[in-house]
C-alpha cells in the first residue's frame, strides 16, 4: 500500500537520509532567496510607477515629463518637523501642472497650495502615515498606525496648527474658530491654542445674581428647558432637564437672587400720554431711530430676525421682563449688571416710557400659558443648588454661592490627536476621529445618559466648522518649533481717565476697534483725531447721521450733554493721533480753485470715484464707501491727502484700494474734496 | 486521494464564484414611470472641497402629461459624490431630495439623475456643483471684499449691492462663463492689477496692484474660472 502512496514517495525522495534533508533544504533556501526580490518587483509602488510612465507616453509632453520623472521611492525628509514621507514616490506628478486635466489618482498634481511641497511635506496637512509605501498603511487606519488621512472637509484644519489669525483661504477654519468663542465653549473646556494662548470666549452670559428682579420663575423654567422656544437665536444650550429639575433650578436661582444697585434707584416717573399718542408705535419708530437693531435683532411676521446678534434676540421680551427692571435697565444697564456690554443711554423719562411700552409690546402669550409652578420649598431649592452646581452653570454665569468650577469639562488643546482607542464610539457610527468629534458636538448626550455637556443649537455647517477648529488642535500643533507659528498681538488697549470712564460707559468699543482693541461693526478710531475736523466731530456726537446709506447697522443717538460731547472730541482728537500729521505733510496755499478742478476731472473721469462714493447727490449713486457730499467739512485736509496715498497705511484690510496716486494727483483731489460742503441731515439716498 | 483533491479545487472554483455581491437590483422599485425627471433646485452650489452643500438637490418626475408623478424612483450618480440617499421614490408632491457631499477634488462635480421610463429606457437630467480648492477659496474671500459689491447683482442685504448704481457700461457677473470663459487669464490679472482702462473698459474697475498680492489677483481668477457657467474648459497647455 504503502508503495504505491505518491506522497510517502515524495517525503522519501527529499527527506529519507539526512543528506537528503540537507540537499533539499539548500535548494529551497536558494529558491526563496532567488524569488525574494520579485516581491520588490510586484510591489504597489512600482506598479504606479509604470502606470505614470504609460500615462505620460501619450502626451504632448512627453520628453519633458520622462526626464523629470525619477523612478524609486521617493522621500521628504524633514527633521525638526518630524517628516519623513514618501507620499511622492506614488503620487509622483503633484508638481506637473500640465497634468492639470488628469482626474486619476495618483496622478493628478496638487492643486495650488501656499506652501511648496518640500517646506512642510504631505502630512503635516494630510495626516496619515508618511513612511508607508502601500496604499492600505498609507492612508487608512493601522495597528501600527492610527491617523488615517483626514478628510479633504476637514483639510483647513490643518492651517490652524501654525496660523492663529484669519487667514483668507480658510473660512471654515475661521469659523469654527468664532464659533467656539462665539457659543461659549471656552467657558468649560480649556482650549490652548499653539501659541500658548487660551481660547477667550466673546460671549457674556448674563450675571444671574439679580435675576429675580428681571423676571419670573415660570419665565426661568421655561427658558431652561427649551431656550430656542423662547428665542430662535438664542445661543444657551439645552440641557434637557426635567420637569421637576427645571423649577428646582428656577426656584434656587430666584432664592439665591439678591438686590442689585439699580433696585435702589428711583423709577423714572410716570409718563402720561394724550390719546392721540400711541405709545406702542411710538416706540417702535424711536426703537427705529435710535438704531437699536444694529444689536438686537427681532423676529418679523416673515418669520425672519431683523438685526444683529451682539445682544439678545427680542421678539418675546414682553414675556420675560418685569416692567420696573426693564425702565430701571434702559436708565442705567450697569446697575444691574455691571460687565454688561449694552451702553448707557442718556434716555429721557419719555423715551424710556415709549421703548418700554414698545418693548413690553412684544409679548408672546403662549409662551407661559401653560406654566404652572407649585410654591417652592427648601429642598427643592437646595435640589436645585446641587444640579447649578453640577452642571457648570456657573461655568458661564455668575450665580450667588455657587463658585466658578475649574477645569470642568475635558482640556481639548490636544483632541485632534486623541489616540483612537481612548474614543468610545457610538455603534454604527465610522469610526473616525472627525466622526466622533463631529457626533459629540452635534449630539453630546448620544454618547452616554450621564453626560453633562449640553446640545447647542447649530447647523451642519456650524458643526463641521467646530470640528475644523478642534481638529487643529493636534500634538503636532504643540511640537511644533516656534518659529513656525504665526499669531499676532492681541492688544488690550483701554482707554483711561475721565473720558475713558465715558467711553467705558458708553461702550464704544463694543462697536469701534482703538488700538487694536474692539468690536468690528463701526469705524477704527485709532487714528479719528488726525482724520476729523473738530466741528464736524462735535456735530456728529450730537447729532450722529451716517456715512454710508446703506448700513442698516448705525451710531446709535446717545443724548450726551454738551459738556461730555466737548470732553470726549477733545480727549479723541488729542489722543487718536496719527503720526507724521503736522502743517508740513501739505501745503494747503495750493488747494485752489485751479487745483480742485484738476482732482475734478481726476475724480470723475479718471480715477471713477463716484462709483463708490458720492460726491454729489443729484448726480452720484455710489455706496460702496462713505458719502463725501460733505467731506470738506468732515475730514482735514492733510488726512485726505495721506489717506489716497496709501489707505491701508492707516486701516489695514481697508476695501479701499491704493490707486497709486502721483503727489500732485493727490494734491488735486484733495482740492476737490476740500470744496465739498453740502450740509445733508440724514443722508440717505 | 486525487478524486479527493479535484473535489476540494472544485468547491474553492466554485465557492468563489459566489463571492460577495451585492444585490444588483435595488431595494426600491418605482411604483410609476415618468416620462421626464427635472432638477427643482439645490444645483450650481459652491462649496468647499469635500463638504456637504447647504442645501439638498431636489428633483422632480413628470409623467407624459406634464404632471408631477408620486412614487417614481430617481437614482443619482456622480464621480466622487456621495449622495444621501442614493436612490428615492418621488413624494406626493412629485419630488425626491438627497443630500449631497462634493469630492476631495477641485472643480465641476455633475450629479446624474435618472429615473426609469416605459419601455427600458432611462429619463435622466444632469445637475452641476462646484467645489472650491483653497485657492479659489482665497479667490472668493478676496471677491467677497472686493468686488462683490459691484459684480453681484444679488449681493445680500448686508452688503448691499453697488451694481445697479454704476453707470453703463455694468460689471460682468463672475459667473458669467459666456464672456469671461472667452478671456485669457493674462488679460484676467492685468485688468485686476492694472484696472478697466488697461484693455479699453470702464475706469470703473479700479487698479488693485498696489492693494492685492500677485498670489491674491490669481486666487480671484482662479475663483472666476471655478464659479463660470458654462464651465471654464482651460486651453491645452503644451510646451
Amino acid at each position: 500500500m504503502s508503495q504505491r502512496n505518491p506522497i510517502a514517495k515524495m517525503v522519501r525522495l527529499f527527506a529519507g537520509t539526512a543528506p537528503r534533508r540537507f540537499a533539499s533544504v539548500s535548494v529551497l533556501l536558494a529558491v526563496v532567496a532567488a524569488i525574494a526580490p520579485t516581491q520588490d518587483f510586484f510591489s504597489q509602488w512600482r506598479y504606479y510607477q509604470r502606470r505614470y510612465k504609460e500615462l505620460i507616453r501619450t502626451r504632448a509632453d512627453a520628453h519633458r515629463l520622462e526626464r523629470r520623472f525619477v523612478p524609486g521611492i521617493h522621500q521628504i525628509w524633514i527633521p525638526e518637523q518630524h517628516v519623513v514621507d514618501r507620499c511622492t514616490t506614488c503620487h509622483v506628478a503633484l508638481q506637473e501642472t500640465s497634468l492639470g486635466d488628469v482626474r486619476k489618482e495618483p496622478f493628478r498634481p496638487h492643486p495650488p497650495m501656499p506652501h511648496s511641497l518640500t517646506e512642510f511635506g504631505c502630512v503635516v496637512c494630510h495626516h496619515g502615515q508618511g513612511a508607508a509605501t502601500t496604499v492600505q498603511e498609507a492612508h487608512y487606519s493601522t495597528k501600527a498606525w492610527e491617523q488615517p488621512i483626514l478628510p479633504a472637509r476637514y483639510t483647513e484644519a490643518s492651517c490652524g496648527q501654525c496660523h492663529m489669525d484669519a487667514l483668507g483661504g480658510t473660512p471654515q477654519l475661521n469659523l469654527g474658530r468664532r464659533l467656539l468663542a462665539r457659543y461659549g465653549c471656552a467657558h468649560c473646556h480649556a482650549i490652548a491654542q499653539p501659541d500658548g494662548t487660551l481660547v477667550a470666549p466673546v460671549d457674556e452670559p448674563p450675571s444671574l445674581q439679580h435675576i429675580a428682579e428681571k423676571t419670573s420663575r415660570e419665565w426661568i423654567f421655561a427658558w431652561i428647558k427649551n431656550p430656542q422656544a423662547y428665542a430662535a437665536s438664542a445661543t444657551m444650550p439645552n440641557y434637557r432637564f426635567s420637569d421637576h429639575e427645571a423649577v428646582d433650578i428656577a426656584s434656587f436661582l430666584v432664592s439665591q437672587s439678591t438686590s442689585s444697585a439699580n433696585s435702589r434707584a428711583p423709577l423714572p416717573k410716570n409718563v402720561s400720554f394724550t390719546k392721540s399718542v400711541d405709545p406702542v408705535q411710538e416706540g417702535t419708530s424711536l426703537y427705529g431711530t435710535l438704531f437699536c437693531a444694529s444689536c438686537h435683532a427681532i423676529q418679523n411676521a416673515a418669520g425672519n430676525l431683523v438685526g444683529g446678534e451682539m445682544a439678545p434676540e427680542l421678539t418675546r421680551v414682553g414675556s420675560k421682563v418685569n416692567p420696573e427692571w426693564l425702565s430701571r435697565w434702559l436708565r442705567a444697564p450697569q446697575g444691574y449688571d455691571p460687565k454688561t456690554r449694552m451702553p448707557r443711554y442718556r434716555f429721557d423719562d419719555m423715551q424710556v416710557a415709549l421703548l418700554s411700552s414698545f418693548l413690553l409690546s412684544k409679548k408672546d402669550e403662549d409662551f407661559l400659558a401653560n406654566v404652572r409652578l407649585a410654591q417652592s420649598d427648601a429642598a427643592s431649592i437646595a435640589h436645585g443648588k446641587k444640579l447649578v452646581s453640577d452642571y457648570g452653570c456657573a461655568a458661564c454665569h455668575r450665580v450667588n454661592g455657587v463658585a466658578p468650577p475649574e477645569s470642568f469639562a475635558p482640556d481639548l488643546s490636544r483632541i485632534g490627536s486623541k489616540p483612537l482607542f481612548q474614543v468610545g464610539f457610538l455603534r454604527g457610527m465610522p469610526e473616525t476621529l472627525p466622526d466622533y468629534i463631529a457626533g459629540k458636538i452635534r449630539d453630546p448626550r448620544a454618547f452616554g445618559p450621564a453626560l453633562k455637556m449640553p446640545t447647542f443649537n447649530l447647523t451642519d455647517t456650524q458643526v463641521e466648522a467646530l470640528t475644523t477648529a478642534l481638529l487643529a488642535q493636534t500634538d503636532r500643533a504643540v511640537t511644533m518649533p516656534p518659529e513656525l507659528v504665526r499669531s499676532s498681538p492681541r492688544p488690550k488697549y483701554h482707554p483711561g481717565g475721565d473720558p475713558g470712564r465715558l467711553m467705558e460707559d458708553l461702550r464704544c468699543q463694543s462697536c469701534h476697534t482703538i488700538n487694536g482693541n474692539g468690536g468690528d461693526m463701526a469705524p477704527d478710531l485709532t487714528f479719528e483725531g488726525s482724520a476729523v475736523r473738530r466741528t464736524w466731530l462735535l456735530d456728529f456726537m450730537k447729532n450722529p447721521n451716517t456715512l454710508r446709506p446703506a448700513l442698516i447697522r448705525r451710531m446709535p443717538k446717545f443724548n450726551l450733554s454738551d459738556a461730555e460731547i466737548q470732553g470726549l472730541s477733545d480727549y479723541m482728537l488729542y489722543a487718536y493721533q496719527a503720526s507724521g500729521f503736522d502743517s508740513q505733510a501739505l501745503d494747503q496755499s495750493t488747494l485752489n480753485a485751479d487745483a480742485a478742478a484738476r482732482g475734478k476731472q481726476l475724480f470723475y473721469e479718471k480715477y471713477a470715484c463716484q462709483s463708490c462714493h458720492v460726491a454729489d447727490y443729484k448726480r452720484d449713486k455710489g455706496y460702496v464707501g462713505p458719502a463725501l457730499a460733505d467731506v470738506g467739512n468732515r475730514l482735514s485736509p492733510v488726512w485726505m491727502y495721506r489717506w489716497l496715498n496709501d489707505p491701508a497705511a492707516f486701516l489695514p484690510g481697508t476695501p479701499m484700494p491704493n490707486f497709486n496716486l502721483t503727489e500732485a494727483e493727490a494734491h488735486d483731489v484733495t482740492a476737490f474734496l476740500t470744496t465739498l460742503k453740502e450740509h445733508k441731515k440724514g443722508g440717505s439716498k | 486521494m486525487r478524486r479527493c483533491v479535484i473535489t476540494f479545487l472544485g468547491l474553492v472554483v466554485a465557492l468563489s464564484g459566489c463571492s460577495r455581491r451585492k444585490p444588483v437590483n435595488s431595494s426600491l422599485t418605482s411604483k410609476v414611470q415618468g416620462t421626464q425627471i427635472v432638477e427643482v433646485s439645490g444645483g450650481k452650489q459652491v462649496a468647499g472641497v469635500g463638504s456637504k452643500l447647504t442645501d439638498p438637490v431636489v428633483l422632480q418626475v413628470n409623467g407624459a402629461d406634464g404632471n408631477a408623478l408620486a412614487g417614481a424612483l430617481i437614482k443619482l450618480s456622480g464621480d466622487g459624490l456621495v449622495f444621501t440617499p442614493a436612490e428615492a421614490l418621488t413624494d406626493a408632491s412629485g419630488q425626491a431630495s438627497a443630500a449631497v457631499q462634493l469630492g476631495g477634488i477641485p472643480g465641476n462635480y455633475e450629479i446624474v439623475a435618472e429615473t426609469p421610463k416605459s419601455g427600458g429606457d432611462t429619463a435622466t437630467v444632469i445637475v452641476r456643483e462646484v467645489a472650491l480648492g483653497y485657492q479659489a477659496k482665497l479667490g472668493r474671500e478676496i471677491s467677497d471684499k472686493y468686488c462683490r459689491t459691484c459684480h453681484d447683482p444679488e449681493s445680500s442685504p448686508e452688503r448691499v449691492s453697488n451694481f445697479d448704481n454704476l453707470t453703463p457700461p455694468q460689471p460682468h457677473q463672475f459667473s458669467d462663463g459666456n464672456v469671461l470663459n472667452r478671456w485669457t487669464d493674462a488679460d484676467l490679472i492685468r485688468i485686476i492689477a492694472d484696472g478697466g482702462p488697461v484693455l479699453g473698459k470702464s475706469p470703473q474697475t479700479p487698479a488693485y496692484r498696489n492693494t492685492l498680492t500677485q498670489v491674491q489677483i490669481k486666487a480671484v481668477v482662479a475663483y472666476i474660472r471655478a464659479i463660470a457657467e458654462p464651465p471654464y474648459q482651460s486651453p491645452a497647455r503644451e510646451r
